[in-house]
This record gives structure tokens, sequence and C-alpha cells, in this order.
């Protein structure tokens, strides 16, 4: 690779365009300098690349430099005045992402492995269809018919096993005559990842009926998922047709230096490439407006969920049905008047680029936050799970001590970091808001550290980390990842005030009371050596009442010890319950 | 920074409004450009191909596949009626025979040989599209649609909920702060678009879909007599299918809230008129909003934009939208450039604006929608 001194990367998002441009300094890359502007792939512009422009248009006017032509190209590579930039990259969701409808044979089986290799590649899923999904063979007929994805993931079925449910299933397809999202007149892309020995009868079923693109079956025996051949499908697929057919597309096609990435594709990469490089267990959630995405990777096994309908504003009324007003309200740190919570998040869902001004509407929409978190991660533990029925060897054979199978492979204890992206965690007024959010959230255990993207640019170094791995790491670490600091989490209960567990830093020792939350200060770039004893009942990491030696890093946060059990339980009383979260907003620094 | 800008919904008695009708697949156009269409006017046509019935043929008879289909007597393209036989088999000598008929009326597309099922397409069915406002085509989009001009009144509402429809706008309420109440709701009103002032009650609104109302615009309702109403929660700001006798479109959002003064005062003008409405609503890109239009006879004037997004600037009237004060109204006194922390912590861009009664207030400038005057 010809040496790369300046990049620019855009994401183009539902309603905003975000690029940034990173540049090397010295031995290192850098941020230097990030711009924005609304996607355009509506009406009156119906072009993704004016809102490109107006975002690079933002960048040349901060950074102090022209990176655009007189027709508003991208200059690539950098010219001998300094103009342009060496590569440019991007990724996108606007329009509404990647759409598609899984079909399998066996739900639990085929059907989730399908779903896995479509959330992976980046996908939102509108349906799951298997032949054993409880539904009446019409009612999945009258389903799919309803159903416009940008394409369909049909699997089945081990290599060398049924024929006949997947034929079926074919058939079932033809009998609805499925139309695509995007392209009146155009068949359906339909990727066929199912037994082998199927696919010269589905071909017969579904050839000229559909685009048909055959791939190596993702569960091609009982004990083995191979989703890269159907995942590698998707994405070009996403190229070749979702991208072709958006408005602007195939000129931005054009203009990059790579493939565009879709959105989500483009953050799990990044993902996967932090958990690969610190040999480190990750936990990332992207919550945005509409949609929440939840990353994971424990022993090398990248997962990725997207709860399309959990979310801070066009969403937040699915929050509020889901969790309802008991649910959110527990997080409210004072009396609130049911209704008026109730019209104010519909107004929310109305007005969605609103703000809260007073302090009650950021708890409130903080308590929103903490639900929606939740409500993702319980949705991303029942898919990010082992091979059913079997020992799993999916693609680190014998790395997971299963204790049964179908288990969820997400294990907090042994969780080592946990990443907050979107609004309402990277742009909380306070940054120990974001730390108290995600802990409530997902109630990390043992040792944990937490940290948030400073300013949601992981689609774009993702998509950087495929071309130039070294300056996405670089820009990565010293840009992009806030560092908020450790939790100590023991797990397991005893008596409210008795001794939890005591961390001893250098000559400082801290004994926490169960029930309690203590924040100690330790500024970020600090890494110091800490011993936790935990009480006889509870437990850090080492077995109950076991010591256990760790390093802890500092962050803008500092350290948060949090002694309120595990599982964390509020008062039920109104009163004690109100009195324990100002307790414990006390105890970080925060007001009410 | 002496300007600002924020999105706004459409309040005008008078622009053009273009409203493109299409089809969901490739079909007919049925107008020309130039050609008059009422609301009802089909535009275009098309048929969405019937389902496909999947007839067991090998299992019914009792035979493997390739048995099946050496007993067919019909082939792929071929036209079945209810009843008709298409396969059977003879055994025995040809004393005993069993027989396959057909359930339905169709055109056999499809003979898997791996399966031996026979599948039977059933009749296409007819989607018609119709020009939804009273106007002229302005555009045809070859097989697919065209686009619908006129001239008229434009109400763009905040959220709705129901489809299309039309009716004549009857204006039962005195004030904006009146609310839509049950007893003054009658039979007359059947087939027309009532206009509120500050809201309507859920008796009023079931009343309402019992007689046969079209439409209800009003300023604003309570989130759980809308869940009642429907019978069932929103989660997610898509609405515009919702099986309802009634189209509902709030011009404000939940809660008690009144109707601005001027859109109430031009639904007031149009009292009488025959309306297009579509409660339809999605927020998020590509963001559709409700909309009450009536088409009028007077000239067009070419020169008012279609934009929704307007000059934020000292002197502006609008309306906050989020507390402390949300629902007020208020005329922008100053935009300081620089930006500022509110109570909440966030530091954001502000402006002040002077309220009804004199108060100065800060707020967020994304916490205001421009009240076009």
């Amino acid at each position: 690779m010809t040496q790369i001194n300046s990049i620019l990367a855009t994401d183009c998002g539902s309603t905003t365009t975000k690029a940034i441009l990173i540049e090397k300094q010295g031995d290192e890359y850098r941020l230097v300098v990030r711009g924005e502007a609304p996607t355009t792939v509506e009406a009156p512009f119906d072009d993704v690349t004016v809102g490109v422009v107006n975002a690079v248009r933002e960048v040349e006017e901060l950074a102090g430099r022209r990176i655009l032509d007189e027709n508003n190209h991208i200059i690539t590579p950098i010219q001998s005045d300094g103009s342009g930039v060496d590569i440019y990259l991007s990724t996108s969701s606007a329009g509404g992402g990647l759409q598609m409808t899984v079909a399998g044979v066996v739900k639990a089986m085929s059907a989730e492995s399908a779903e896995r290799a479509a959330l992976g590649a980046g996908a939102i899923i509108i349906d799951v269809i298997a032949v054993d999904d409880g539904r009446k063979d019409f009612e999945k007929v009258k389903r799919i018919r309803e159903l416009r994805p940008d394409m369909i993931l049909m699997s089945g079925g081990t290599d060398g096993g049924t024929v006949k449910h997947l034929v079926e299933l074919s058939e079932m397809l033809v009998s609805a005559d499925p139309r695509p999202r995007l392209g009146i007149g155009m068949n359906i892309p339909v990727i066929y990842a199912g037994n082998k020995d199927a696919r010269e009868p589905v071909a017969e079923v579904l050839d000229k009926r559909v685009d048909l693109r055959v791939v190596d079956n993702l569960r091609p025996t009982l004990d083995r998922e191979n989703l890269d051949p159907a995942r590698e499908a998707i994405h070009e697929l996403f190229l070749q047709h979702v991208m072709q057919q958006a408005p602007g597309y195939s000129k931005l096609s054009d203009w990059v230096s790579s493939g565009i990435m879709s959105t989500p594709n483009a953050v799990g990469k990044i993902i996967q490439t932090v958990a690969e490089q610190f040999d480190i267990n990750v936990l990332a959630a992207d919550i945005g407006g509409a949609t929440t995405d939840v990353f994971s990777v424990f022993g090398g096994i990248y997962n990725r969920t997207v709860s399309a309908n959990l979310g801070m504003s066009y969403s937040i009324c699915n929050v509020l049905a889901e969790a309802k007003t008991t649910g959110i309200g527990r997080w409210v740190p004072f009396d609130f008047d049911e209704a008026r919570l109730r019209n104010s998040l519909r107004n929310k869902m109305i007005r969605p680029t609103t703000i809260p001004q007073t302090l009650r509407d950021l708890r409130v929409e903080q308590a929103v936050s903490r639900e929606a978190l939740r409500l993702a991660f319980e949705h991303h533990k029942t898919l990010a799970r082992s091979l059913k029925g079997v020992q799993s060897v999916r693609t680190m054979a014998d790395s997971i001590d299963q204790q049964e199978t179908g288990q969820t492979l997400v294990d907090m204890m042994s969780l080592d970091m946990i990443i907050g992206s979107g609004g309402v965690l990277s742009h909380a007024p306070r940054r120990v808001e974001a730390a108290y959010m995600m802990l409530d959230a997902y109630q990390p255990e043992g040792v944990t550290v937490l940290a948030v993207d400073s300013i949601f640019m992981m689609p774009q170094l993702g998509v950087l980390s495929v071309v130039h791995p070294e300056a996405a790491a670089q820009v990565f670490e010293r840009d992009c990842l806030i560092k908020l600091g450790h939790v100590i989490a023991p797990v397991g209960r005893i008596k409210p005030g008795e001794l939890a567990c005591t961390v001893t830093i250098g000559n400082d020792v801290y004994e926490v009371p169960f029930g309690t939350l203590k924040l100690v200060p330790i500024p970020a770039g600090e890494s110091i050596d800490a011993v936790i004893k935990p009480a006889r009942k509870l437990d850090v990491g080492e077995g109950r009442g076991r010591e256990r030696k760790c390093k802890i890093e500092g962050g803008v946060v500092g350290l948060i010890i949090d002694c309120r059990g595990r599982p964390m339980v509020l008062p039920e009383d109104h009163s004690a319950r109100i009195a324990k979260l100002i307790e414990w907003h006390k105890a970080l620094g925060l007001e009410n | 920074m002496g300007t600002a800008y924020t999105p706004g919904l459409k309040i005008s008695s008078g622009t053009i409004i273009n409203k493109t009708r299409r089809l969901p697949l490739k079909g007919q156009v049925l107008v020309k450009v130039g050609d008059k269409v009422e609301s009802g006017t089909i535009v275009a046509r098309t048929e969405i191909p019937g389902v496909m019935q999947t007839i067991r043929v090998a299992e019914i008879l009792g035979l493997e596949p390739p048995d099946a289909l050496a007993a067919l007597n019909i082939k792929q393209g071929d036209k079945v009626e209810a009843g008709q036989v298409m396969a059977m088999t003879k055994s025995f000598f040809g004393l005993l025979k069993s027989e396959c008929k057909s359930p339905y009326n169709g055109t056999v597309e499809l003979i898997t040989s791996a399966t031996g099922h026979v599948g039977v397409r059933l009749k296409p069915l007819p989607v018609e599209v119709d020009a939804y406002i009273k106007g002229t085509i302005s555009e045809v989009i070859p097989d697919e649609g065209v686009v619908v001009q006129t001239y008229g009144a434009l109400v763009q509402g905040i959220f709705g909920v129901g489809g299309e429809r039309t009716g004549k706008i009857v204006v039962p309420t005195h004030s904006i702060s009146d609310a839509l109440t049950e007893d003054i709701i009658n039979e007359s009103h059947a087939g027309q678009v009532l206009i509120g002032g500050a809201g309507v009650t859920l008796g009023a609104l079931k009343k309402a879909a019992s007689i046969g109302v079209n439409g209800i615009v009003v300023g604003a309702i309570v989130d759980t007599d809308l869940i009642e109403y429907l019978g069932h929660d929103i989660g997610v700001a898509i609405t515009g299918q919702e099986d309802i006798p009634t189209t509902l479109i709030l011009t404000e959002g939940f809660g008690s809230i009144q109707m601005a003064e001027r859109t109430y005062k031009l639904l007031k003008s149009l009292e009488g008129r025959t309306v297009s409405i579509n409660g339809a609503t999605q927020i998020r890109a590509g963001v559709i909003r409700p909309e009450v239009v009536a088409s009028l006879d007077e000239p067009a004037n070419s020169g008012e934009s279609e934009s929704s997004s307007q000059s934020l600037e000292t002197g502006s009237t609008v309306r906050i939208i989020r507390e402390p004060y949300f629902g007020a109204l208020g005329t922008v006194t100053k935009l300081p450039p620089e930006l500022v922390e509110v109570e909440s912590g966030a530091v954001v861009r502000v402006l002040e604006a002077e309220l009804g009664d004199g108060k100065i207030v800060s707020v967020p400038r994304a916490n205001v929608e421009i009240i076009e005057t």
C-alpha cells in the first residue's frame, strides 16, 4: 500500500451525514476535524451525495484546506498543492438501511443461524419465516407478500439432509411472489445458503422468478455454523442492488476508494478489531432514535443484534409499550404524574429532535434509555448463544465451556469492556451519567471498563479498519474511545449496610457497604494495582469471598464501586426507592 | 449567527400542492398530463398476481414424486378449474382409480419434480390508485403513476391516524380552546370532517366513528384515549394503515394543547368546502405528516415555496415544543450566537423569546418550531 497520510470518511445516516478527516501526524493517525450535514436521500434532493458534499464542505472549512474540486468531487489522491485526500471511504444506513427477511426450516436451528448471518452483515430483519414457526402456510404466504425486504436469505437442512422442506419453502416464496423494497419491476434477490443437495430442486422452483444467488450452506452440519459466505453474499448484494437503487448511491460508489459498507456492519468490524487486538470480551451498544444495535464478542465469537423498535425518539413509545410506565418510572428519582409522562414521551416521538431543557426532563429521558438498553440487551442475549442441541464449534472450536447447549454466550463476569454509543450516551451532559445509565442497564459483574464513543465515529473507523487497520486502531484508541473508568461490582446479595467489599488501591482503602455506590476519582491514563476483597457471600470473579488482584485504569469518571448487588433489586416501596435513587445519584456527584 | 433553521409545519391558505400517486407494481396509467381529475378519479391501475396455491399431488395420490408427475394430465401454463381432475392413477388391473382434483380456478405455474407438488396461481387482484386530491395531472411516471397538482389550502398536522378520506369541513366548536365533545357531534356529521380546538374526548371519537364521520382535526389528544380508540398501542410513529372509520389529525401533539389560532382560522375559513385528508404519519427519513388539502379555484401563486424549513429570525413567531414551556407561543427576541448551558447541563444554541404574558424565556433552538405568519 502506498503511503496514506490523509483519509476522509463519511457515514450517511438516516438523518445526518457525518464526515471525519484523519491525518497522519508524526507517527500516528489522528482525527483532525468532523463535519456534518442533513442526509439528502429524500425529495427535493434525492441524491445522497448532496449531503456528503455539504458535510465535506464543513470539514474543508474547519480544516482550512481544499478537498472538493470545482465540480464538487472529492479530490483523490492528495495533490502537490495539498488539496484532496489519499483515500475516501463511506458507510450508509440512509433510506432505512438494509432490510431482510430470513427463512429456514427449523426456527431454532437453521432459521436462527440465518438470522445471525443477516444481523452480522448489518441487516434489520423484518421477519423470520420457518417451517415450524407455528404459523399456517397461508399465513406465512400472506406475511411474505406484505413484506418488502431488500433481499431474502434462505437456509435449512444440513448438507445431505432434508430437500423436501427446502423445496416447499421455495414454493412458498413463489406463491407469495415477494417484491423488493427498491426498484419497481425488479426480481427480489434471494440468497440460498441451505443444504447443498437441495440447490438444484430449489433452483428449479425459484429460477427466473427471483434473482437467485447460491452460497455454501450456513449450517453444513448440526454442530457447525458457517456464516461468512452468506454474509459476504449479503454485503455484495447490498452494494450491487440496494445501493444502486438508492438515490445517488451509484455516484457515491464511484467516489469511494473501497466499497460502501452498511453502518452496523462497519461498527461490527471495529468492535471485532478491538476485541481481537486487545484479546478481550466486548459488549457495545449504539442507541439511536429509532433502533438500538447491540454488538458482542465473547471468546472470539461475534454477534450483533438490532432491536428495530427500541430507540430514544422515533421508537420511544415502543420502549414505553414494552417497559410500561412502571419500568421507566422505577429509574426516575422523583414523583411524577403518569399521564404527563406518557404524553411527554408521545410528544418526543412526534418531535424527535427536541432536547431536555430541564434536569427533570433529562432524568426521564435517561430513565427511558436504561429500559431501551436493557430490553435490547435481553434480546441480544437470546440470539447470541451457542448452537442448539449440539456441542458448539462455530468458529472457535471448544472455546466455550458449555454447561448446556443453546446457552447465551454473554457472560457478564468475563466481560472486559462495555462501549456505549448514540446521542443519549455520547452526548450526556455529564460523562458520569453515561456510566450510570450503562451500569443500571447492563449490571456488569466483577471488574469491567466502561467507555463511550466520543462523537459516534465508529462506523467510519469500521470501514477504515478493512482498508487501513493501523489507522483505524490508532484513531479509535486516541480520539474515538473515551474511557469512563472501571466498575467493580460484586455478585450476590447480603444484608443492606453490611460490608460488601474492600478495595485497596496503594495506601487508600475503600470499604463499601452493601446497597451503596462509591465513586473514586482516578485520572484518565493512570493504571494502578488494586486488591478487591469481597464479603464471604459475594464474588468478584474469583469465587465467593475470594480476593481478586487486578489493574484498574483511570478514566474521565473514575472507578465506580457498585455494591448494589447482582442481580440488583430496587426497593419496592415508592418512597424508599426514590430515597435510594437520590442516594446513588449523590454518590456519583449528580443532582436530581 | 443572526439566523437559524428549524423545521415547521406548512399552514398555508394558498399554495401549489403536488401529490405523487404511485402503484405498488408496474401497471397502466389511465390519465395524461393536463387532465383534470377529482379526488376519486382512478389515475392508475395494475394487477397484483394472485397467491399460488400448492396442491400436494404426490401425497394425495400416495405416490412417489416421479410417479405423481407421470400421472398428471396438466402441464405448466394450463388453465384449470375447481373440480378439474389434474392427475389420475389406476391400479389393480384398472379397477381402482385415484384422482387428484384442483380445488382452485387458476393457472398451473409450477410442477415440482422433487416434491410432486403442483402450484396453481389464482386470479390476479386488481389494484387502483385514485387522484386523492382534485387537480390537474402535471406529470406521468410511465407505468407507475402520476403527479397531481392543485392550488389550494394546506394544513399539515403533527401526528395522525387513519388513511385518505374526503369530506366537507364542519366546525362545530367556537374557539381554539373548545374541545370536541360527544354532545356536539350528531348524525348530520356523517361523511364530514370535523374541526375542534383544544382536543377531542374519547366519547366524541367513539360517537364520530359510530356515526361515520370521515375525519377529525384537533389540537391534541390524551394518549390513553388514542390507544383506546385504536384498540392497540402505537410504538413507532408510522401510521396511516389503521382500520378505523374516522381519520384523526392532531395539529399540536399529545396532552391538552389548543390548536394554533392561525390553523383554526384557516380551517374555519374552509367550512363547507370538500377537503382531502390523510392521517398517515412517518417521522424519520422521508418524513410524512398528516394533512388537510382543500383545492381552491383561485389562480396559482407560483411564487410560494413548498419548503417546510424556514429561517428563524428575531421577530419570528415560535411555538415551544418541550418542557418547561411546552405549547407556549412566543416571539423571538434574541438569537445569541454562543453556546449556552441550560438547566439539564446540555450546552446548546438557544434563543430568547417573549411569551404572551410578557415573560422572556431562554430555550434551546431545537425545542421550538416556527409558526408561519
